[in-house]
Formats: C-alpha cells, sequence, structure tokens
C-alpha cells in the first residue's frame, strides 16, 4: 500500500471524517466551508472585498496586536510553570529562567519584547483606525471598545512590570502608583486597594500576578471576542 | 410578464423571473469585487503573523530583557522611571502638579477618545480651510496663542515646540492669493513646485485629523524626552550620558 492510498483510507475512516466535515479538494464549495465550519475561522465572512486584502488597507495593525496576545498567553503560561510571586523567590526564579532553565532566556525576552510590542501595535491600531475614518456609525460602540482594550493593553503590560521584582520593576511601580494616588478623594484609598497596604510588599506582588495572569487577560479575551464579533457585524471598512 | 432562462439550459438548473412591469428588469450589480477568504485573506493573515513571529523571534535572541539587582525600598534609584509608555506622562509630571498629569489628563486623553464617534468628530471629513474660513481662522489663531501662553506659563517647552509648529503649520496652508515677489516666490519658483504637493497633502486634512496629529506627535515628543534625555533629579541629558 503506497502513501497515497494510505491517505485516501485514513481521510474516507468515520473517525477522521467526524473530525474534518469536508475534503481539501480546491473548490469554491470547500473554501467556503473552511471558513464557516471552522470555529476560528468563522469570524470572518466566507468572501471579502478584494479592496479590503490589500495591506494598506489595515497595515495589519489589529490582526498583529491579536497575534501578540496570543504569543503573549502562550509564552506567559510557560513562564507561569517557573514563577513564584514571593519575595525574594520571584527575583530567583528570573535568574533560574536566565541561567538554569532551558532556553528559559528566550522564553522570558519573547514575552518582554513581545508586551513592548502590542502595546505599540494596538497604539498604532488605533490611529490607522482614527485616520480611515472606520470608527463611524455603525461602528461608534466597537470604537469605545477598543478604547478599553488598548487601557487594557498598558494595565497588563503595566501589572507585568512588577513581577521580575528587581529595582526597574520596584521603582516603576512606585512611581505609577504615586501618580494613581494622586486622583482627588479615591486615589489613596485606590493606591491601598491595588497595593493590599501602604507600600509595594508581597501583598501587592501577589495582587499584580493575579491581575497580570488571570483577571486582566480574561477581561482582554471577552473584550477581543465583543470586539472581534462587532467588526464582523457591523461590517468590513470601506476604502475612502 | 418576462421570461429569463440561462445560456446553458441543459446544465443548469432553469430560473424563471416574474417581473411586474413598473419594476426595473436589472438589480444592481455588487460595486466591489469579492474574493473567497479562503484562502486570500487567510493566507495573508498567516503570513503577517509569520513575520512578526519570526522578527519577535530574532529580536528575542539578540536582545536580552532587562533584569536589574533585587528590589531595594531603601535604595531609590535616580531617576526612577515609570515604563516607557507612561514617561510622557512622567515627563508632564514634571510641568504639572500629580493631579494634573497624573489624573487629570490621562482622564481627558480617554474621555476625549470614547466621545469621538459620538459627537460627529471628522465625519465628514472637510478640509481645514474648506468652510467659515474667517470665523475659523480667528478661533484658530486664539486657541492655539492661548495653549502656547498656557504651555509657557508652565515652560512645557517640550509641548510648546511642536504645538507652535503645527499650529504655524495650519494657519500657512490657509488659502490666499500672494501678489508681489512673495507671491512670485510662493506660486512661481520651482521651490514652489516642489512643495505643492505637501501643500495639497496638508490642505486636505480636517480639523480633526490636526488635533488627532498633534496629540499624537506630542505624545511621541514627550515620551522620547522622559526616555531618552531625561537624566538624576529628571535633568536634560542627552541620550548618551544615561
Amino acid at each position: 500500500m503506497n502513501v497515497l492510498e494510505l491517505k485516501e483510507r485514513v481521510v474516507a475512516t468515520p473517525v477522521w471524517r467526524s473530525i474534518f466535515r469536508h475534503r481539501y479538494l480546491d473548490s469554491n464549495r470547500n473554501r467556503a466551508l473552511t471558513v464557516f465550519s471552522n470555529v476560528f475561522l468563522h469570524i470572518h465572512p466566507v468572501k471579502v472585498p478584494e479592496k479590503s486584502l490589500r495591506l494598506r488597507h489595515t497595515m495589519c495593525l489589529g490582526g498583529l496586536s491579536f497575534a501578540l496576545f496570543l504569543a503573549l498567553t502562550v509564552t506567559g503560561v510557560l513562564l507561569m510553570f517557573y514563577y513564584r510571586p514571593a519575595i525574594p523567590q520571584a527575583y530567583r526564579d528570573m535568574k533560574e529562567l536566565e541561567f538554569v532553565v532551558t532556553s528559559g532566556a528566550l522564553l522570558r525576552n519573547l514575552h518582554r519584547w513581545a508586551a513592548h510590542a502590542m502595546v505599540l501595535f494596538v497604539f498604532l491600531h488605533m490611529a490607522r483606525v482614527f485616520y480611515s475614518g472606520a470608527y463611524r456609525p455603525p461602528r461608534e460602540f466597537n470604537w469605545v471598545v477598543g478604547v478599553l482594550l488598548l487601557i487594557l493593553s498598558l494595565l497588563l503590560s503595566y501589572t507585568g512590570y512588577l513581577l521580575p521584582w528587581d529595582q526597574l520593576a520596584f521603582w516603576a511601580i512606585t512611581v505609577g502608583t504615586n501618580m494613581a494616588e494622586a486622583a482627588p478623594l479615591i486615589g489613596p484609598k485606590f493606591k491601598f486597594l491595588l497595593l493590599g497596604g501602604n507600600v509595594i510588599g508581597e501583598n501587592a506582588l501577589v495582587r499584580f500576578y493575579v491581575l497580570h495572569c488571570v483577571v486582566l487577560p480574561l477581561a482582554a479575551a471577552v473584550l477581543l471576542a465583543v470586539h472581534f464579533w462587532r467588526v464582523r457585524k457591523d461590517g468590513g471598512v470601506r476604502p475612502l | 410578464m418576462h421570461v429569463e432562462s440561462g445560456s446553458q439550459g441543459a446544465t443548469l438548473p432553469q430560473r424563471v423571473a416574474l417581473l411586474h412591469r413598473q419594476l426595473p428588469a436589472r438589480l444592481e450589480a455588487p460595486e466591489e469585487k469579492l474574493v473567497m477568504t479562503f484562502p486570500h485573506l487567510i493566507v495573508r493573515e498567516v503570513i503577517a503573523m509569520e513575520i512578526l513571529l519570526i522578527v519577535l523571534g530574532l529580536v528575542s535572541l539578540f536582545y536580552d530583557a532587562p533584569l536589574e539587582s533585587l528590589a531595594n525600598p531603601n535604595k531609590t534609584p535616580n531617576p526612577a522611571k515609570a515604563p516607557w509608555y507612561f514617561l510622557g506622562l512622567q515627563e508632564l509630571l514634571h510641568y504639572f502638579p500629580p493631579v494634573v498629569a497624573g489624573v487629570l489628563i490621562p482622564a481627558l486623553v480617554v474621555i476625549a477618545l470614547i466621545i469621538i464617534p459620538y459627537f460627529r468628530v471628522n465625519f465628514e471629513r472637510d478640509s481645514l480651510w474648506s468652510q467659515r474660513r474667517p470665523a475659523r481662522l480667528y478661533g484658530l489663531s486664539g486657541g492655539v496663542l492661548l495653549l502656547i501662553l498656557f504651555l509657557a506659563w508652565f515652560r512645557v517647552w517640550a509641548a510648546l515646540a511642536p504645538t507652535a509648529l503645527i499650529g504655524l503649520l495650519m494657519i500657512s496652508i490657509f488659502p490666499s492669493r500672494e501678489r508681489g515677489l512673495w507671491g512670485f516666490l510662493i506660486h512661481r519658483t520651482a521651490w514652489a513646485r516642489f512643495f505643492t504637493g505637501v501643500h495639497a497633502g496638508l490642505a486636505g486634512l480636517s480639523l480633526a485629523a490636526w488635533i488627532m496629529s498633534w496629540f499624537i506627535t506630542l505624545a511621541v515628543i514627550l515620551t522620547v524626552v522622559g526616555t531618552l534625555f531625561r537624566g538624576p533629579g529628571w535633568s536634560f541629558v542627552w541620550p548618551w550620558q544615561l
């Protein structure tokens, strides 16, 4: 039995057919099925305007922001295997990543640079949407969701900044929380709530860790779902 | 009544269209050409993501994430800096009280961004000087002047310079018919022709596009100044002195 015959047999099995609903044969029907029988791809319509494929139409900025979010999720989960939000274990775990864990330094580098890139890309995406007028009705609310996602990106990056527990992390968060403290009435209370105390210590580290690894990513995932669904429902951007 | 059938009657299913006499017989053709999402769009998305991941991987191979010594609450570095995306705000903190730089300005920026689509900002996208010219000229000059005075009062030179520059640029594209030597210079010379394209591009911008460009320019400049040009005690230093 040669390879092609084997492939035909595998593809014909009930198991295979239960997973993949259609053949790969290049027909327009299969091309359509590829998109709308796939949970990940069906966020797209089956057909798109040819003009919207142009690079300068979106500059890929929104899609690349999402790609960075995915890359950050994967590298972030891997980093969680090696990280304890405690003093001084958090810092020691950084050193372990650097000198003991196989490719640990690469893993941390990927997470760090992707985080910086995501803040940049989300901001550029916002600028692109403004200049192309893509926030106009019926997409007003999606623009608001986008602004919230920009704020979430900043908060995600900011909460992650404390986790290495080195001088850079500690003092950057000190500067930031002191700025938040200046808010009238709620400022000091808010700072106490965020830090779990009056100074940045282990309570603050655990709070930032939970916010960074659970609360904010979940919030971002929910808003991303709304954001993409709205893009689909409100229709694509018409070139101007 | 009109009966329409396809040319390949033997192979294609027949279609019978019943059209009322008063209805237009031809439906309007779709304006745009559509292509299949798979493969045309999906392949482009995958390529974009792969390029991104390759660049990210290369950067991560050659540049290490910073890691300083263990956090020490008793040893304040000078200067203590926030993450780079907040350094524009920290730079403002140098000029304004914390409640303004840390709370008021970011809150205003967020509110301004959120209300953009609800206040019909830039929906019509008419260019700056396309209508109500004198009113806009006086309003804009007054606004820019007030802003410059405000920034000068607080000595925010890093924000004042680009604000003045952009304000001058906005007013300089005001359409006018110059005569004499100046008219010759700006309309007839090679220099004028060289800048006609630039001028046309700028003249097409709407007021909202100008304001957003001003905001982005200021955000970038303040962030760069805060990141690269601030040393001990938030004093001005050159990047190579950091």
